[in-house]
């Protein structure tokens, strides 16, 4: 079904000063936090549970729930944001921190007032210079005025808000590699249990991570309230979300849509969002929830972009990333492109991770080359049942996170569905080629509603 | 069931263990053997190697969890042998194997190596890996010791958290990402560790190796015995492993009351000496000036002679901290029972007198590293002279809450850990000591927070007391330690002595005014006179005493015992005038030095991994030593050579074997009774036994067998020491009908005086030190790990890392003085002057001129007068 | 110039100081060494371990998991193509080719004049966007072989100063001021923060 419900957090995409603190109050900015600091820090964690915000990095988990996770009495407690948006085909928190820095620094105080947090850390990735840039301008000016920092609107709330960012490894996204990260370490995750960040996280103290695109959704909560959030989506996933819609459509582009009304097909097919597969081919497959995900097929367009639907149906909508694949694909070095990305980013903490994955890929080099065996295509299912038991959804892993068995996800789907495109392939070396005729027609990466 | 318990099941079966032990650690207790190559024992868990991955079920159906990171959890059920477990251990395995090199063969783990060992049990065959294995440049060394071969590496991160979490020195590192990872020092910066060979020894395959045994020879050849390492008075177990007899590589055991398995990298590799070609292989006599060769008959021969001849009182035996605590009592018998004297001092004046070590309330290591224990250091260095006592207070500083008070003159590298650093003036410890428990002049802390101090000493407290400055006596630091145990009662000391065996040879009665078993001179009279026959009239000299008084040609025969007075002796002139000035210097010892190469007769030794017997740690610890090869030549031991001159000069030691020798001890030396050679090599007696006795030890080894597990017996040894005896000459076996000899033994029986009671500390008379004025510093002498002792300088792989002499001054000094950082500067002091390197170093305390003696270059000792409390200096620029 | 020079030590100090605990500047510093030559040095390094109370080693160990860090030089300009999966299936490799070709070097190397230094990059976060790359982490979207050579062009005669040389990133530093800072939270000191107990109502003196 396609919504006509406005946007939340895009509506100031359309200025190109969206970035700028006068735009921002001349927006509605900063009025939730006002809001929310007439109120008390329980009444606000409330309004979030209502609202039954579902975390937007990932791994989905109800953002009011995880606030109430901190053991009583343990101070002091941190944020850190998550900001090292890197899955292959993701492409939205960028978006929120060039375009609307502000909203994301109005969320943040939002969260720290609500669950007594001590000290803030936004973590932005390392390769996102505009993002960080903006950042530190929005930090600076709102620092200037009042908003962060000491006695912030001259209540007794006081927090700081430190930018901090990356330098290039897509494992520091995992929470507890991102932790690990920004105490100056390695960023190898730890393992779950017992490290879970919300009881032992930053400085083994109880650390909230939370995704960009969660904390921008918090001033309209605060400010329309958490009811008014969940009436929007359905049963299980409420209010509106942000989609990637990348590779083979005729119109690419960051959508924000009703959540878990909207299905794949409105998406993918729909004049106003991509208007179809491009050059009116046909779907071949398409990723529905970042490179991690198991793929979908056409028996799949109608499921609507809802969490538990999709988690039932073997895959996840993950971090709103959607890849389409045309007919033409060769899904062999597709899926060996998503897996060369696993093994350059395992962090070699776990031998099935580190010594998996980059055997995985050179397996898929050998065959890409010519220099495949009929063997080796159960070797590389055997492979993955080593780095994940039982190749099966959600997936059982014999490592500490689950990077190693996303290497998993693309091999299990290309291999169960195309099993005849890499046997043409270790068959000998057998010319497939991938035709690049011109680029996508251009659109506004997103939908200027509102 | 206790309810710091759980119950849980592994393999179906139940079982009950520790509240927040490991899984992995659980099943092992009880006889499932997880496979693992991350984990250890004694370090943090990672997690990371996932072979100990198992079915583990804790209500929500079994999940492949890491045993090494879970705890155990009530109604767990653990399945170490489901089929997924299996096969998500053979892939780890096999993804293990992948890139690891196929060089067993030639590799120094081979035999001996974890992953070699699972491949046969877990893993699958042949290789099903086509593509390339990853290449690095074959071994590179890390330091001077270790070499690094980052193919075989596992990345099991054990050697890298060793270097950060255990010894503090995080100078090798993972680099890079995923499957490039590796190890590595940053460049051009060494793993430069005093516990590097730690490393080695914990690598699960041949990565790392040690320069020393590389290529040496094969694990399997090696035949192992469980012995005490004696480089240092820690006391750290070991396996000696000999090929061929050859001793080729120690490896630290885990026991836990001392060394958890670590070793430091000399008492690991200093094994070369052993096998140095400069060891003496037979007696020596000093004929027209020259050292040559003779028959141990005219050698002992001579030497008893020259005893014989001299009156009791001019006989003095200085050394003995090399002795195995047998040898020990045999020589404190034949000097003090038999010749007579009480001349005699294990010690070189570089410890603590032997009555003050003898009656101080005893601290154990475990005492000091006690959960939140608050520790007081006062003038010991630690670091340099027991390195593995403070790994063991790093550890409980760093994960047992433990908080270090330190009173120091210079930074012996305990800052780092301690929660306040106190610096005192050279000389004045005792002082600062005032200061801190007894309301004294808080002046005469120069540096630290004293308040912090005061508090954190407010409570129960262990003393840690030592010697860190050779340029001083020892008043100040005795007087440190009678104004602590007055102010605080209830204080446990650990005196942190640092040679060999020094606590035995002190407890065997090698020490002025003490008779073994940590008895007075007088208060054991009786007692002994009843068991040896005679005993000293009258307290004798310490070791500074009986030097002068053989420069002063008072003493006729000075016997060194495996002693070095010129290169050890504080004050390098009166060591020399000292050997000068004996009418006959008997050297026993193992190499010829700087002394022994001046003595009129020299009888070879054995030494350590040669003899059997037992050694005494800092902390009061006996424990076993085992011979593993022959000693070279007709060399043989201490406790052989002091019988054999007994009978030489008519005497009947009635000591045959160490066993022995140690039924006697424990007969006689009232503070070692009950600990007998059974208890020794009892279960109960693995891990040493502390002196005196504890009756919850007795009790546990009531019925033991006499033989350690796993340990073989010690037949070669004796076959070995029987070698020996032959070697000898035939006087021994007619001197044994001698009357003396046969009195002792009628004697003993007559019915004996009442067991004489051990001493206790009492306070000598008060001290405070003398002036110093506003143009001069006071010199501090310290002792580096690495010197240029006899048996580093005869291990080729430790020699060259002496770091040699600097004067280290703080710059407030230096400026006021004038002399610029990092030049060379005169220092005149009234004995001597010498030139040396300046540095400047805000750690150590004002008015402070640290030097570092036993390097090469010039020789601190030099500038000293042992009769003097206290050395100082004025810096001259040359 | 290797070590922090006057500026950067001091600038090093404030960012140390935003942490409550030092080890957590340890990117943040790289990024800075960077900046200022170009690449991460050894003595940077060392002075970085200095100023956090590290080891050289540590330091490496940190700096070297991360892909911008580079220890060798890489001339003014890094340009990062995205051959990544959503960048693969719209024209990514085709366009790293003609980077190849236009900068007559492989990916992984420096452009004969070593002003540039090409790498084929993994996904950069502009996956509608295919195919784009980065020039010092600024984007480009969309890009065609012929925008690709106008780019070079511009960068080469010096006509894109919005574009510093590779070692800058963001041009805006976060500067917090003692007035209006609200002070770290160290793990073992800071309580339940105050607004958590009773606390007054907004007030409405606050700014607008
Ligand atoms: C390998 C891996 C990479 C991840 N990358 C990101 C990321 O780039 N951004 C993000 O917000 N979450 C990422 N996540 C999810 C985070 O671990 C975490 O669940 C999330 O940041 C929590 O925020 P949320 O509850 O608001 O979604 C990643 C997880 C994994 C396992
Ligand atoms: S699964 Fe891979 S990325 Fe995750 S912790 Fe293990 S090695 Fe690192
Ligand atoms: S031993 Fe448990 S993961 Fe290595």
């Amino acid at each position: 079904m396609i919504s006509d419900a406005p946007p939340i957090i895009t509506t100031r995409f359309g200025y190109d000063d969206s970035h700028t603190l006068d735009r921002f109050l001349a927006t509605g900015g900063y009025a939730g936090l006002r809001a929310a600091l007439r109120r008390s820090p329980q009444q606000v964690v409330e309004d979030v549970k209502a609202a039954s915000l579902l975390g937007r990095g990932g791994a989905g988990f109800p953002a009011g729930v995880k606030w109430g996770f901190p053991p009583a009495n343990v101070w002091p407690r941190y944020l850190v944001v998550n900001g090292d948006e890197s899955e292959p085909g993701t492409y939205k928190d960028r978006m929120l921190m060039e375009r609307d820095p502000h909203q994301l620094i109005e969320g943040v105080l939002i969260a720290c007032y609500a669950v007594g947090l001590s000290q803030a850390f936004l973590y932005v990735r390392g390769e996102m210079a505009l993002a960080q840039e903006r950042i530190a301008n929005a930090l600076n000016e709102a620092y200037e005025v009042g908003y962060v920092g000491r006695n912030i609107l001259g209540t007794d709330f006081s927090v700081d808000v430190v930018l901090h960012w990356g330098a290039g490894a897509y494992i520091v996204g995992e929470e507890t590699g991102l932790i690990e990260s920004l105490e100056g370490n390695r960023g190898m995750p730890r393992l779950k249990p017992p490290y879970f960040p919300a009881a032992i996280g930053l400085y083994q103290k109880p650390t909230i991570v939370n995704n960009v695109e969660t904390l921008s959704n918090l001033p309209w909560i605060v400010r329309n309230g958490g009811d008014k959030f969940a009436a929007l989506g359905a049963e299980t996933s409420k209010g509106m979300r942000m989609f990637a819609v990348s590779g083979h459509v005729n119109k690419p582009g960051v959508y924000e849509v009703e959540f878990g009304v909207t299905t794949f097909r409105d998406l993918i097919e729909a004049p106003i969002y991509c208007g179809g597969v491009r050059h009116g081919k046909r779907l071949k497959a398409f990723i529905p929830g970042g490179a991690s995900a198991p793929w979908f097929y056409e028996e799949h367009l109608d499921l609507p972009l809802e969490k538990v639907t999709v988690d039932k149906a073997g895959s996840m909508l993950g971090s709103g990333a959607i890849v389409v694949m045309d007919e033409d694909t060769d899904v062999v070095r597709a899926c060996h492109r998503v897996v060369r990305f696993f093994a350059k980013e395992s962090c070699g903490k776990c031998t099935p991770c580190r010594e998996g994955t980059s055997w995985l890929e050179k397996i898929l080099e050998r065959i890409i080359g010519g220099s495949g065996r009929p063997e080796d295509v159960d070797l590389l299912l055997d492979i993955c049942d080593n780095i994940s038991p039982g190749i099966n959804w959600p997936p059982r892993q014999t490592t500490i996170c689950p990077l190693g068995p996303s290497t998993v996800s693309p091999i299990a789907s290309a291999v169960s569905r195309f099993r005849h495109e890499f046997e043409a392939y270790v068959g000998g070396p057998v010319e497939v080629t991938v035709p690049m005729n011109g680029l996508a027609y251009r659109a506004p990466e997103v939908a200027a509603s509102g | 069931m206790a309810d710091d318990e759980v119950t849980l099941t592994v393999n179906g079966r139940e079982i009950s263990a520790p509240k927040g032990q490991l899984v992995i650690a659980a099943a092992e207790q009880h006889g499932v053997f997880i496979p693992r190559f991350c984990y250890h024992p004694r370090m943090q868990p990672v997690g990371m190697c996932r072979m100990c991955i198992v079915d583990i079920d804790t209500g929500r159906g079994p999940a492949l969890q890491p045993a090494c990171m879970i705890e155990v959890a009530p109604d767990m059920k653990v399945d170490t042998e489901s089929a997924t477990t299996k096969k998500a251990q053979d892939g780890v395995l096999e993804f293990l194997l992948i890139n690891h090199p196929l060089d067993c063969p030639v590799c120094d783990k081979g035999g001996e190596c974890p992953l070699q060992d699972n491949a046969y049990a877990y893993g699958p065959g042949e290789s099903r890996f086509v593509e390339e294995k990853r290449h690095y440049e074959k071994p590179i060394p890390v330091s001077d010791v270790v070499f690094l071969d980052r193919e075989r590496c596992i990345l099991c991160d054990r050697c890298t958290r060793f270097a950060s979490e255990v010894a503090g020195d995080p100078l090798i590192h993972f680099l890079n990402r995923g499957s490039q990872t590796e190890v590595n020092t940053f460049p051009d910066d060494p793993f430069a560790s005093y516990f590097s060979g730690n490393t080695v020894q914990i690598c699960p395959v041949g990565a790392l190796t040690a320069k020393p045994f590389r290529f040496k020879a094969r694990p399997w050849d090696l035949e192992k015995v469980e012995s005490t390492c004696t480089s240092c008075a820690v006391g750290c177990r070991v396996t000696i492993e000999a090929s061929r007899n050859h001793v080729l590589r120690y490896q630290g055991v885990d026991i836990d009351p001392v060394n958890w398995g670590w070793l430091c990298d000399k008492g690991r590799f200093d094994f070369e000496a052993i096998e140095s070609d400069e060891r003496l292989t037979e007696p020596l006599i000093r004929k027209n000036g020259e050292l040559i060769a003779a028959s141990w008959a005219e050698a002992i021969g001579a030497a008893a002679d020259a005893i014989k001849k001299a009156d009791r009182d001019s006989v003095a035996v200085l050394g003995g901290a090399r002795l195995t605590n047998e040898a020990a009592y045999a020589w404190a018998k034949l000097a003090k029972g038999v010749i007579g004297t009480d001349h005699v001092d294990a010690q070189l004046d570089d410890g603590l007198p032997g009555v003050v070590v003898a009656g101080l309330p005893q601290a154990t290591i475990d005492d000091a590293c006690a959960p939140n224990t608050t520790v007081l250091v006062v003038d010991a260095n630690i670091k340099e002279e027991l390195p593995v006592l403070f790994l063991r207070l790093r550890d409980a500083v760093v994960n047992r809450g433990v908080k270090i008070v330190e009173l120091s003159a210079i930074d012996t590298g305990l800052a780092s850990i301690a929660a306040v650093s106190l610096r005192h003036f050279p000389g004045e410890a005792h002082l600062a000591a005032r200061a801190l428990v007894a309301g004294g002049d808080a002046a005469a802390v120069l540096a630290g927070d004293l308040e912090q101090a005061k508090s954190l000493v407010a409570g129960p407290i262990v003393a840690i007391v030592g010697r860190s400055s050779l340029g001083e006596d020892a008043s100040a630091v005795v007087e440190a330690t009678a104004l602590l145990l007055e102010a605080k009662s209830d204080t446990r000391v650990l005196p942190a002595l640092r040679r060999a065996n020094v606590r035995g040879a002190i407890d065997m009665g090698l020490a002025p005014g003490l008779l073994p078993g940590r008895v007075a001179l007088d208060a054991g009279r009786e007692w002994y006179r009843d068991r040896w026959g005679a005993v000293p009239e009258a307290t004798g000299l310490e070791a500074t005493g009986i030097l002068t008084a053989a420069a002063e040609g008072r003493i006729d025969v000075l016997v060194l015992l495996g002693a070095d007075p010129i290169r050890d002796f504080r004050d390098h002139d009166l060591a020399q005038r000292a050997v000068a000035g004996a009418r006959t210097v008997v050297a026993v010892d193992t190499f010829l030095n700087a002394s022994s190469e001046r003595a009129d007769v020299v009888l070879a030794a054995a030494g350590y991994a040669e003899t059997d017997g037992t050694t005494t740690n800092v902390e009061g610890r006996v424990s076993v030593l085992e011979a593993k090869v022959t000693p070279p030549g007709t060399s043989r031991p201490d406790w052989m050579l002091a019988a054999e001159l007994a009978f030489r000069m008519g005497a009947d030691l009635g000591l045959e074997s160490t066993d022995g020798i140690w039924r006697e001890i424990e007969a006689h030396a009232p503070s070692h009774a009950g600990i007998t050679a059974e208890l020794l090599r009892a279960p109960a007696g693995a891990d040493g036994v502390l002196v005196p006795l504890r009756a919850e030890v007795a009790q546990a080894a009531e019925g033991a067998p006499v033989q350690i597990a796993g340990i073989e017996g010690t037949e070669p040894d004796n076959a070995a020491l029987a070698a020996a005896a032959e070697a000898a000459d035939a006087e021994p076996a007619d001197a044994s009908t001698d009357d003396a000899g046969a009195g002792v033994v009628e004697r003993a029986q007559a019915e004996a005086p009442t067991r004489p009671d051990t001493v206790v500390f009492s306070r000598g008379t008060p001290y405070d030190g003398p002036a110093i004025d506003a143009y001069s510093l006071r010199v501090v002498t310290q002792r580096k790990l690495y010197d240029l002792g006899t048996l580093l300088q005869h291990s080729p792989s430790l020699a060259a890392l002496a770091p040699g002499s600097t004067l280290e001054a703080h710059p407030y000094d230096l400026d006021r003085l004038g002399v610029a950082d990092g030049g060379r500067v005169k220092v005149v002091s009234p004995r001597s002057t010498i030139t040396v390197e300046v540095k400047a170093s805000g750690a150590i305390s004002k008015g402070a001129a640290a030097l570092v003696v036993n390097q090469s270059g010039p020789d601190p000792a030099d500038l000293i007068d042992a009769t003097q409390p206290v050395t100082d200096v004025r810096l001259e620029n040359p | 110039m290797a070590r922090f020079n006057q500026e950067n030590e001091e600038l090093a100090r404030e960012i140390i100081a935003r942490y409550p605990v030092l080890k957590s500047a340890t990117i943040p510093l790289c990024h800075l060494a960077q900046e200022q030559d170009g690449h991460l040095t050894d003595e940077a390094m060392e002075h970085i371990a200095e100023l956090l109370g590290l080891t050289p080693a540590e330091v490496l160990g940190t700096a070297s998991f991360y892909e911008m860090f580079k220890r060798e030089p890489v001339g003014k300009y890094v340009v990062n193509v995205c051959t990544s999966i959503s960048c693969f299936l719209n024209g990514g490799d085709e366009l790293l080719e003609h980077a190849e070709s236009r900068l007559g070097t492989k990916a992984g190397g420096r452009s004969d004049d070593g002003l540039f230094f090409l790498e084929g990059y993994e996904c950069i976060a502009a996956c509608t966007e295919a195919p784009c790359l980065q020039v010092n982490y600024r984007y480009f979207h969309r890009i065609s072989n012929a925008e690709f050579d106008e780019l070079i062009d511009d960068l080469r005669a010096g006509r894109r100063d919005d574009i510093p040389p590779h070692g800058t990133l963001a041009l805006v530093r976060q500067r917090i001021s003692e007035d209006r800072a609200a002070g770290v939270a160290h793990p073992d000191g800071s309580g339940q923060p105050v607004w958590l107990r009773d606390r007054p109502a907004l007030q409405d003196s606050a700014p607008s």
